[in-house]
């Protein structure tokens, strides 16, 4: 039986007039109506169809702007599409971020019923799962603290409980898997797999392509809002990856048609650079690897940690590095652009492709995340035979996704 | 959404129809409602020092200026009621309506994080904001009740009618709150806008002065203001003074178009709120 129906969706935006109008712009928009306005027309969604049968799990893959959220947005009710209709059969509920109606002042007992009202759930639902949902999140003893007080962990695994009790016929998932750390998500994994498998329709977006192929039976894959790719979803991600690595090691995302940021800041452009400072997708393994991010602060007072992470081809993550320049780390950050630049040292990568991904976050006072931008640019490290490098005579296939130059030390002793 | 209903069907389209208010929506999501006036009054004054006690200053300081100023300048302060009382009653209700309007306007934009990331009518952030409000009036009351018995007066029997004008101001303040709030997404010139409003509106209501003592010409334009009506029925009915019923139905015919076009302002930008915000 089919659960969810998606005919010819299409969702259009202006740009430059989403933001901030007054009064008098729109007035002045009023009279010049027909000038100017198709150049900032932008399809994030055009035509898209497809159906989900009841019980099915379906992923959808797409790079940053590619209209994923959009379409999740939809489908959740929170924006209307241009044209287009969406049925949708049975109780919809969506996870769109991790915490959706967390209230810093409120206590972790509060904010239980106070989320899992906001995502849908009746008081009486959440009295009976109460006890579940305490167990789950293993924050007992603060449960009568205000959550401003809770680690990021601890705040984060209440939220998921949660969000893991909320039992609708329809579950839309978006990315809320990309925060935690590993054993978080793996939980989360495992939880989103246990759901998936109880006959509940879902719709899960990610950028993990692994956590796609072992939840999904079936995929789409969109690209600048139409719809490229459908079928089971191994190969839809095969396709996708094999079509997808066209990306660069520069990104514009002024020219995105959905700005990545928040109201505090937007994200401007992520390039990678070489030791001179030249936008370089392939780095010789002795130089120096700059990765570098420019941002709009919109609103100051904030106290801002920029974060690199590199991913290898594979998907798995080599490291993530947090920006702890002294003079940055606890100074709130006045309105501007501001270029952040991060160096992988000479001899650290290993030879192969990699992708950078970026992420303004708020630590202090509580976690907030600005935007994040993963998998937008990558860049290629190759290693040179010349001996002088980490391979030193060695001219074969070495395994890691780094490739240091360590001290060794030797023991000898002829004696023995 | 509350109990799992097996046969729900969701039809999402471009747009609603506008004459469809969708009012049955909000009720079906009452439950949110509740808490989010349960959450809004508990972090109303946290991380204040004085907390709940500002409900109460506010009221009692603007009265003891007020009557310190108009017992001198003004000379309207002979009639049979006590000015403090009379203020007092004024200012029960007009305080409400400042900071429940204030409050409500912004919530749209305060809530952007429930906005953009989850479905709920939308209508109830502004509406749960003007409960959260209505302790102003409960404290307001309780001071008022104090005064009276101090200065001896006993409320008359027309008092069963005193909840009467409480919730026209209540419908008025919801109405008004919802249209600044949904204009506020869009035009960040409500943020001017309104303090300015309200400030013109507090002087050309009946709160600090009677109306009697404006000129004939004056009081039938007052008539337009539904805070007049409000405040006379309202002070009329608790001191036992004669109500003027045919002012009241100017009164409450304004408040139910006011609420009528707001509602209608509002689902017409709803829509767009996600987008724009």
């Amino acid at each position: 039986m089919e659960a969810i129906r998606v005919d010819k969706l299409s969702k259009l935006f202006y740009l430059g007039s989403t933001r901030h109008d007054s009064l008098r712009d729109t007035l002045m928009d009023f009279f010049r109506r027909d000038a100017a306005k198709a150049e900032r027309e932008l399809w994030a969604l055009k035509d898209v169809e497809f159906t989900v049968n009841q019980g099915e799990t379906l992923g959808i893959v797409g790079k940053n702007g590619a209209g994923k959220s959009t379409l999740l947005k939809i489908l959740s009710r929170i924006t209307k599409p241009t044209s287009g209709t969406v049925t949708i059969h049975g109780r919809i509920g969506s996870l769109l971020e991790v915490g959706t109606g967390f209230h810093n002042e409120l206590t972790g007992r509060e904010n239980i019923f106070l989320s899992g009202a906001v995502l849908g759930m009746s008081r009486v639902e959440i009295a009976r799962k109460f006890d579940e949902i305490v167990a789950f999140s293993e924050i007992e003893k603060f449960l009568d603290t205000p959550v401003k007080h809770y680690s990021t962990g601890m705040y984060m695994r209440l939220a998921f409980a949660v969000a893991a009790h909320l039992e609708p016929e329809v579950l839309i998932v978006d990315e809320v898997l990309a925060v935690g750390d590993a054993a978080f998500q793996r939980k989360c994994l495992n939880k989103m797999k246990d759901v998936s498998q109880t006959g509940r329709t879902v719709l899960f977006v990610s950028h993990d392509m692994s956590a796609i192929t072992r939840i999904c039976g079936r995929a789409i894959a969109l690209r600048n809002g139409r719809m490229v790719l459908e079928g089971p979803a191994p190969e839809v991600v095969r396709d996708y990856l094999n079509s997808d690595v066209g990306i660069s090691a520069e990104h514009d995302f002024t020219k995105d048609h959905v700005e990545t940021g928040s109201e505090v800041a937007v994200l401007r452009r992520i390039r990678v650079v070489d030791s001179e400072g030249r936008t370089s997708g392939s780095h010789d393994i002795r130089r120096k690897i700059g990765l570098e991010a420019t941002f709009e602060v919109r609103e100051s007072g904030q106290i801002l940690s920029p974060t690199f992470s590199v991913t290898s081809a594979n998907r798995s993550t080599v490291f993530t590095v947090i920006d702890l320049d002294p003079e940055w780390r606890h100074r709130p950050r006045e309105k501007g652009v501001y270029v952040s630049t991060v160096w992988i040292p000479e001899n650290f990568m290993a030879e192969g492709t990699f992708f950078a991904n970026f992420s303004l976050n708020t630590y202090l006072p509580s976690m907030r995340n600005h935007f994040a931008a993963n998998e937008t640019v990558n860049f290629d490290v190759i290693d040179s035979v010349e001996g002088d490098t980490a391979r030193g005579d060695y001219a074969g296939r070495m395994e890691g996704a780094i490739r240091p130059i360590l001290g060794w030390t030797t023991v000898f002793d002829p004696n023995r | 959404m509350s109990e799992a209903k097996l046969s729900t069907t969701t039809v999402i389209k471009p747009h609603g129809s506008a004459l469809n208010l969708e009012l049955g929506d909000v009720w079906a999501y009452r439950e949110l409602l509740l808490f989010l006036i349960w959450r809004d009054v508990k972090i109303r004054y946290k991380q204040t020092a004085i907390g709940v006690f500002w409900a109460l200053l506010q009221p009692a300081l603007t009265t003891v200026v007020f009557a310190v100023i108009f017992s001198q300048v003004g000379k309207f302060s002979e009639g049979e009621v006590p000015y403090v009382i009379y203020v007092l009653s004024g200012l029960l209700i007009w305080l409400f309506i400042f900071n429940a309007i204030s409050f409500s306007s912004n919530s749209l934009l305060v809530n952007v994080n429930l906005i953009t990331k989850v479905f709920f009518p939308r209508l109830i952030l502004p509406v749960a904001a003007v409960f959260a409000g209505l302790i102003d009036i409960a404290i307001g009351f309780v001071l008022l009740l104090l005064a009276m018995l101090y200065y001896g007066v006993t409320p008359a029997g027309t008092a069963v009618f005193a909840p009467l004008f409480i919730l026209l101001a209540v419908v008025l303040t919801m109405s008004l709150g919802s249209l600044f709030a949904a204009l506020n997404v869009r035009f960040r010139d409500v943020k001017f806008g309104l303090p300015f409003f309200l400030q013109i509106w507090m002087f050309a209501s009946p709160i600090f002065y009677p109306s009697e003592i404006l000129p004939e010409k004056v009081r039938s334009l007052l008539l337009m203001n539904p805070l007049s009506s409000i405040l006379n029925g309202f002070r009329a009915s608790l001191l036992g003074q004669p109500i003027q019923w045919n002012e009241v139905g100017v009164g409450v015919a304004i408040v139910v178009f006011v609420m009528f076009l707001s509602i209608w302002v509002f689902k017409k930008m709803e829509d767009s709120f996600a987008d724009l915000i």
